[in-house]
């Protein structure tokens, strides 16, 4: 089948999806997208995060074909056009809440999504909305101060 | 620009940041956060096909026959290979060539590889595998690493089922003591459960070579292997490093590696492999259980007299590294303690559960669960303070271990332990504790979290501390050596280095490091890591906290010879043979005279440098250490020690046995930290990880057959599971060192979940001898 969607505001269209694919096998292997990430592909690790529609979502549980004309956001879609760094691309750099990285396209997206919604989250906040992305090098601690530093760099008052 | 003429500092020009000392940035960071970076699953070429593995649904079977046709006549379907196919040696393995690349007549293990292939898509080269017919003859498996030592027990191999026998003897043969402590202790199989899967693309080189880029931690032992199991020589046979998602030991033996290439040298295309998290879990191997017994015998004064143990690991199928985690686990099995006799039986042996081998700790971790909990027995006993009976008995350098080894660097383990113990504690009901029921208690402080299991009713606190110990580097007189090539030439202009090494970065930023090092040593502030492969000379493994010191210590040397012939061009064109020099932000500085008169910049390094290429490729290794006795255990078997203690703050519901860890604090020396901010993440991850092994992580094997392959049964700590972590990081540097650092990842493993039993045991009075702890094992339901 043919699966077209719009990912980072590009049009993109895949065919030869077999049905069984997930919108996570087509944008890694035939969308040329992939930085969002397959440790688990069954929902439990949060890697493959995207959001679907404006929703987040596990893109590994997810029908190719359920997202047939949607519209997706993925980790390539965070940075600006001239390839200026979301700040919170900028604070898991600075942090240092990227180790080995694996889980860093996920954990991006759903800080995205929690700070869209809470631009002042306490750290509770924050480990509630990530509890659904695992990490297993850094222990979680520098990816609460990226996301601490990236909120105080989007408030109006602070940061851009 | 104007340059100031004093010395040279970091601040001169501006230019060369992240010099050792500081928390310089990820080269690879900006790849790591826009999804650019590409880890081994991220490979794609055009013509490319899928490679699948058929496995074993038995723990241990005979192969009566495997029948392909059917598989083979599925269209899209290019290749399906077994044993026959194997070129070479159908045998490989870390210390033991015993694990076949595919099963042929026996299978071992559930999940051993017995047949490949590749087709135009992942899921037709799955319902191929699905075809093919395997006639297996189950065979009753040996899953008692106790009961195989049996001389009844069925040989799995044909040196019988010892994979390794280490005996430790050391003082008084029959010591006696005023107070005796035993205890018998259970650690149960835990997982690396990196992230990114095994996965990695071979491609034929159309002359019957083959290129591997894959995701590994040592690509030089790799090479070996895939070269002897291909038949091929070494020059045919081409590893690159992928983009690696996490490691932890798991990714030391092959997993795809053969199997890819096999397939590609068949099909002549490019094959790509990727584990699914199910199959992850059989694709490698795992940390081993344990089954421990301890007798610690001490005197009215506290001082610690003798420690007995006898300790058995399983190491499954296959040897892997068992005989190395035996290692460990005995020679520093009583613990970074100075105990006059000890007598040690470490034993490795062969079953038909899943093989186990190099995990984060390695043989340390599970020997810690152990003597930890004996030290807060024996101190209880005698009536002491936990940290004032460790510290009463604590390793110090001059202290002799029971391998007889004196520790010639610091060893700073009662301060490790006072230095947590004096951290402020977390306020009573900041977990839930102390009657913070009703208004104001968030659940998701307490144990339960917002399953809304408890406000605060029949929860109790505990605190508990540990620390461990854990050797760095390759032992008992393994010839641990790494090579790295250091090349400094201008580029349009301005001057830039690389520096090759084969060192596999995991996440863990030994290329930061890299660039660390370059920058110090030869005051350039650009400075380019050259991917990782086979084009250079080993680094050795990307285990045993060993980068930073043994890489680190080649790119150092490296550096230091490159500089050497950049000075001695500079003191040609000074027509100063006897001008002592410096480099420091892209400058030359002169020193002349003690008292820094005449002192200044004498030109660009570019300048000098002008159309030369300065290029010199190094191995380096540590000092020699040597095998230790093979009846006493005696012998200098260790080139380092690296210490942390941990202080672990727990909330228990009692009434349901959920556990909320309430913070976890560790103090370690690192002997210098190159990268400040690194070291204190490598602390952090390793600690969660010690969590996860004390309250959560099993892999549960039922009559040698995996029940949990998935990251829905196998749980590992998340954001809500992990607590604040307060890190102290000490610096007393080791003088046989390269800056005097010491390994930095792996003790944080090893105290951080003893600390945690420890102040489970101390809220809840109960022995709880058995890792994880499980809700029942407290509820006692």
């Amino acid at each position: 089948m043919r699966v077209t969607a719009k990912v980072n505001g590009v049009t993109r269209l895949a065919d030869d999806v077999w049905p069984g694919e997930s919108l996570l096998f087509v944008l890694r292997e035939r969308m040329g997208l992939p930085g969002s990430k397959n440790a688990c592909e069954q929902g439990e690790c949060g890697s493959c995060t995207v959001y679907l529609d404006g929703v987040p979502v596990c893109a590994c549980l997810v029908a190719a074909g359920q997202a047939d004309g949607g519209e997706i956001m993925t980790v390539e879609g965070l940075a600006a056009a001239d390839g200026e760094l979301h700040p919170l691309q900028q604070a898991f750099i600075e942090a240092g809440a990227v180790q080995c990285g694996f889980c860093t396209p996920g954990l991006l997206v759903a800080a995205h999504d929690l700070l869209a919604r809470q631009p002042d989250p306490a750290d509770a906040d924050i480990r509630e909305a990530l509890a659904g992305n695992l990490c297993r090098c850094t222990g979680y601690e520098q990816i609460l101060a990226a996301v601490r530093t990236a909120a105080d760099l989007m408030r109006p008052e602070t940061g851009r | 620009m104007s340059r100031a003429t004093q010395q040279p500092s970091q601040s001169v020009s501006g230019q060369p940041e992240g010099l050792i000392g500081t928390s310089a940035r990820r080269p690879d960071g900006r790849l790591k956060v826009t999804g650019e970076f590409a880890y081994g699953s991220d490979l794609w070429m055009d013509d490319m096909i899928w490679g699948v593995t058929l496995r074993s649904p038995h723990p241990y079977a005979k192969i009566k026959s495997v029948s392909i046709g059917a598989a083979l006549a599925t269209g899209g379907v290019y290749a399906v290979l077994t044993a026959q196919d194997v070129p070479g040696d159908n045998a490989y393995g870390l210390e033991h060539a015993d694990q076949p690349v595919l099963a042929s007549g026996v299978v071992r293990y559930a999940g051993e590889p017995v047949a490949l292939v590749a087709a135009d898509h992942p899921e037709v080269a799955r319902r191929a595998a699905g075809k093919i017919v395997v006639e297996y003859e189950p065979l009753d498996p040996v899953t008692d690493p106790v009961a195989a030592l049996d001389p009844a027990a069925p040989r799995l191999h044909p040196g019988g089922n010892l994979v390794r026998h280490l005996k430790i003897r050391k003082g008084d043969p029959e010591p006696a003591a005023e107070v005796v402590v035993t205890g018998c202790y259970q650690v149960g199989m835990q997982d690396q459960a990196f992230l990114g899967p095994e996965a990695g693309l071979a491609v034929p080189d159309g002359n019957g070579g083959v290129d591997l880029y894959v995701s590994t931690q040592w690509l030089h032992v790799d090479q070996k292997q895939v070269c002897a199991a291909l038949g091929l020589r070494p020059e045919q046979v081409r590893l690159t490093l992928a983009g690696v998602g996490g490691a932890f030991g798991g990714r030391e033996d092959l997993s795809m590696h053969v199997h890819a290439c096999l397939l590609a040298l068949h099909t002549g295309k490019p094959v790509k492999m990727v584990y699914s998290r199910e199959e992850s879990f059989f694709g490698h191997v795992h940390r081993h259980p344990a089954l421990i017994s301890y007798e610690h015998g001490a005197g009215r004064d506290g001082k610690l007299v003798y420690v007995k143990a006898v300790i058995h690991l399983d190491g499954g199928a296959y040897a892997s590294s068992t005989s190395a985690v035996v290692g460990n686990a005995g020679t520093m099995g009583a613990g970074p303690y100075v105990v006059p006799s000890v007598r040690i039986d470490v034993y490795g042996v062969y079953t038909n559960n899943p093989p186990c081998g190099a995990m984060r700790g390695f043989g340390s971790v599970q020997a810690a669960f152990g003597y930890e909990a004996q030290m807060d027995k024996l101190a209880a006993a005698l009536g002491l303070d936990p940290v004032q009976f460790r510290c009463l008995n604590a390793m110090e350098m001059g202290s002799s271990g029971p391998t007889g080894q004196v520790i010639d660097s610091p060893a700073p383990v009662a301060e490790l332990l006072r230095r947590v113990e004096r951290m402020p504690l977390p306020a009573a009901g900041s977990g839930g504790s102390g009657g913070s029921a009703g208004s104001g208690g968030d659940l998701r402080q307490l144990p339960g979290g917002v399953g809304n299991t408890t406000h605060g009713e029949g929860v109790v606190r505990g605190v508990g501390y540990a620390v461990g110990y854990k050797n760095v580097g390759f032992s008992e007189g393994y010839d641990d050596y790494s090579t790295a090539r250091v090349r400094l030439e201008n580029v349009a202009g301005e001057p830039v280095v690389s520096v090759h090494t084969a060192a596999a970065e995991v996440g863990q930023g030994l290329v930061t490091i890299e660039q660390q090092i370059c920058r110090t040593e030869l005051g350039v502030g650009q400075v380019v890591v050259v991917p990782k492969d086979t084009g250079v000379g080993s680094a050795g493994s990307t285990s045993a906290s060993r980068q930073t010191y043994v890489t680190g210590g080649a790119v150092k040397h490296a550096c230091e010879l490159v500089r050497e012939r950049l000075f001695t061009l500079v003191r040609l064109r000074l027509e100063l043979p006897g001008a002592e020099l410096v480099l420091a932000d892209n400058l030359v500085w002169l020193r002349t005279g003690d008292d820094g008169a005449g002192a200044g910049p004498a030109g660009l390094i570019g300048d000098f440098l002008g159309d030369e290429v300065i290029e010199e490729t190094v191995q380096w290794r540590h000092r020699k250490t040597w095998p230790v006795d093979p009846q006493t255990g005696q012998g200098f078997a260790h080139v380092q020690y690296a210490f942390a203690a941990h202080r672990a703050v727990v909330d228990v519901d009692l009434e349901l046995g959920l556990v909320k860890v309430v913070a976890l604090d560790c103090a370690q020396d690192v002997g210098k930290a190159l990268n400040p901010q690194a070291v204190v993440g490598q602390i952090q991850g390793g600690s969660a990880q010690g969590l996860g092994l004390a309250v959560m992580e099993e892999i549960q094997v039922r009559d040698g057959m995996i029940k949990n392959p998935s990251f829905t049964d196998y749980l590992i700590p998340t954001i809500l599971d992990v607590p604040p972590m307060r890190i102290d990081v000490l610096e007393y540097q080791d003088p046989h060192a390269p800056y005097g650092v010491r390994g930095v990842g792996e003790p944080p493993t090893i105290s951080s979940g003893p600390a945690i039993v420890a102040a489970l045991r101390a809220a809840t009075g109960l022995e709880l001898n058995r890792v994880p702890v499980r809700p029942h094992d407290i509820t006692g339901t």
